[in-house]
């Protein structure tokens, strides 16, 4: 009896050990378990009349950021694949230094730069946040696509129009899943960084997981700001350890059927 | 003809080339239709509502569209792809195009101004913008297509920008909205610009002064490398605001217990937070270019200098850490470019900058204001982004 709970236990803390099963039950305990933290932020905060940000759930917070960055990019991603695709290809092959310089210039543009001027062109709310993360979030994506169609070694693809294969199944079994890997570091990049773009948005008017810590800056609610701050912080590092084991799956898969 | 051709350093011309310039063919559409479709300029009766578009009979009225003439040699340039000196005529081209644009701009302000109304403002519309990315993308395509090394490129790119910046300080520019922000808060402007490059240098000193040993300790000592860059990498992950948010609470509890920390400028906002949070951040690309550089040493010129009799610290001295250089360099370049633009958040803390015009302006829907923080906030990005890459490929050249 007490051999199999040591068992379990040993399992149970083997999966804490998992940093991802980690990082996923630090950001599910804070998004569903905030309002229990309240006497400890009570307790850490004693100056403050509300310790607790109540103005939305943080559920509710945490699932339009993550619609706002999923949906951006999506749009992001289609665009950028897209993008890569074209410039690899014969017809585009003149638009590839060009697309290249917007990539390398467009990434020097601090984020918020991005936000700032996408308010002037479609007013406050969610739609500048959306386009100005999928556009920014696009350079990254662009890159990585274009890189990894490169990467894919040349006797690779002669063998492939050696056996016969047309242009468009070359591209569709060859050299697009075997340039998935490296696409993929660049979504990983364009994810992370809408994540903390997302939050900045807040101060355009998006409803993010930036809300708390915008509003507890302007109202000297530190508890408002940490509360914020550890949910998106969470949400970033689980995001990115995700996006690592999908890395390394795809390049296991990728080892095995090679 | 073809001895041109040969000579022009054209780059990879496949046989099957485009017997035109694609490129510039599409830009040339695109501003044409920018043009055509969107407005060059907009007025409002003061700086925080909508404008009215100003159409652009009269900003070219009296025979000021003569200015645009340079516009023709971009649609000829269409015909040579590969020439070299056409690519060149059409980078000046259009490098005098942007700044005859802005000057037309400017001129159209002053006589639109009306003595009566003197809070109007007039702003650039949708096809000034599209028109300068469309010159700006026509000397970057014709840049590239001249052959030249990428180092000549930046040098000669950042020599394109002097034409529209002699507008800018001639004061031909003024009437415009953004100047007359500018001018409004001259004072302002030039505190936000001065903190920034402040926060910025005061994050270069600290991640230097940790960032380059933690890279040499991680060449040293393998077994370190993992669990550094496992940390650094998830600080890196943790997005800007949640960063300088963690920190309020514990800077400002340490403050508490230790009034005299406070005396040193510590506190949980403004300038101190900001420069610890940057720090942090900026440690993983400079550690982790010094390992790199470390790493690309060969090792056969360490063997040498070992075989020359050097100490295992000249070997470092002389040896790796010149060899190392360059990349360093280049991960400067990344955190000096990263620092610049995430300094912007840290206005959110009261750390000033020019994000703190930004989100004022944001905050007041005073979109000049922000265009006054965002433009010199890319132009500094951009500034050090060329010179660092100027800087990289001449160490380059210096060492082959």
């Amino acid at each position: 009896m007490s051999g199999t709970m040591n068992a379990g236990a040993r399992r149970g803390i083997g999966l804490l050990a998992d940093p991802l099963i980690l990082s996923g039950l630090v950001l599910a305990g804070l998004v569903f378990g905030m309002p229990l933290l309240k006497p400890v932020f009570a307790a850490l905060f004693p100056g403050l009349d509300r310790p607790l940000y109540e103005q939305d759930s943080f559920l509710n917070l945490t699932i339009a950021h993550v619609v706002l960055v999923g949906a951006s990019s999506a749009i992001s991603l289609v665009i950028g694949v897209l993008a890569g695709v074209f410039v690899t290809r014969r017809a585009g092959r003149e638009f590839r230094p060009l697309v290249e310089t917007i990539v390398a210039t467009g990434q020097t543009f601090p984020p918020v730069a991005v936000l700032a001027v996408a308010v002037p062109l479609l007013g406050f709310g969610a739609a500048p946040a959306l386009i100005a993360l999928a556009i920014y979030g696009l350079l990254p994506i662009t890159e990585a696509v274009v890189a990894g169609i490169e990467s894919v070694p040349v006797g690779v693809r002669e063998a492939a129009r050696g056996i016969g294969m047309s242009a468009r199944g070359r591209l569709l079994h060859v050299e697009l899943p075997l340039a998935a890997p490296v696409a993929l570091a660049g979504v990983r990049t364009s994810v992370i960084i809408n994540i903390g773009t997302a939050a900045i948005a807040s101060t355009v008017g998006a409803k993010t997981l930036g809300l708390p810590i915008i509003v507890g800056l302007s109202g000297f609610n530190t508890a408002y700001v940490l509360q914020g701050a550890l949910v998106v912080g969470a949400l970033a590092v689980f995001t990115d350890l995700a996006f690592e084991r999908l890395g390394r799956r795809l390049d296991r898969w990728k080892r095995d059927s090679a | 003809m073809s001895a041109a051709l040969s000579a022009g350093g054209e780059a990879a011309a496949a046989p099957d080339a485009a017997p035109f310039n694609p490129v510039l063919l599409l830009l040339v559409v695109a501003g044409i239709a920018g043009a055509a479709s969107l407005y060059p300029l907009t007025r409002a009766p003061n700086r925080l509502l909508a404008g009215q578009p100003v159409p652009w009979s009269a900003v070219i009225e009296g025979g000021r569209a003569l200015v645009m003439l340079p516009a023709l040699i971009l649609v000829g340039g269409i015909a040579f792809p590969r020439r070299r000196g056409i690519q060149f005529l059409v980078a000046a081209a259009a490098a005098l195009l942007a700044a005859a644009l802005l000057w037309l701009a400017g001129d159209a302000a002053l006589r639109l101004a009306d003595p009566a109304a003197p809070a109007a403002r007039i702003s650039f519309g949708g096809a000034f913008w599209v028109l300068e990315a469309v010159f700006a993308l026509a000397a970057a395509d014709a840049l590239q297509r001249s052959g030249m090394s990428p180092a000549a490129r930046l040098a000669l790119g950042a020599l394109l920008a002097v034409p529209l910046l002699l507008v800018l300080f001639s004061g031909a520019a003024d009437s415009l909205s953004i100047l007359k922000e500018y001018a409004n808060r001259r004072d302002v402007f030039a505190n936000a610009l001065t903190r920034h490059i402040e926060i910025v240098g005061g994050t270069l000193v600290p991640t230097l002064l940790i960032g380059i040993p933690l890279g040499i300790a991680a060449f040293r000592r393998p077994a370190l490398r993992g669990p550094l860059f496992s940390v650094l990498n998830v600080i890196q992950t943790i997005p800007s605001i949640a960063l300088f948010g963690l920190l309020i609470a514990p800077l400002s509890g340490l403050v508490a217990l230790l009034p005299a920390l406070g005396s040193i400028g510590l506190s949980g906002i403004g300038v101190t937070p900001a420069i610890i949070a940057l720090t942090l951040y900026a440690l993983l690309p400079i550690a982790r270019s010094t390992a790199a550089g470390l790493e690309q040493v060969p090792a056969a010129a360490i063997d040498a200098a070992t075989g020359m009799g050097m100490t295992r610290g000249q070997v470092f001295r002389r040896v790796e850490a010149p060899l190392a250089f360059p990349v360093l360099v280049a991960g400067l370049r990344v955190t000096l470019v990263q620092t610049i633009g995430m300094t912007a958040v840290a206005a959110l803390i009261g750390a000033g900058g020019l994000g703190a015009l930004i989100f004022q302006g944001l905050a007041a829907s005073a979109i000049d204001l922000v265009l006054l923080g965002v433009v010199p906030l890319v132009a500094l990005a951009i500034a050090a982004d060329v010179l660092l890459k100027l800087a990289v490929s001449m160490l380059g050249r210096n060492r082959a």
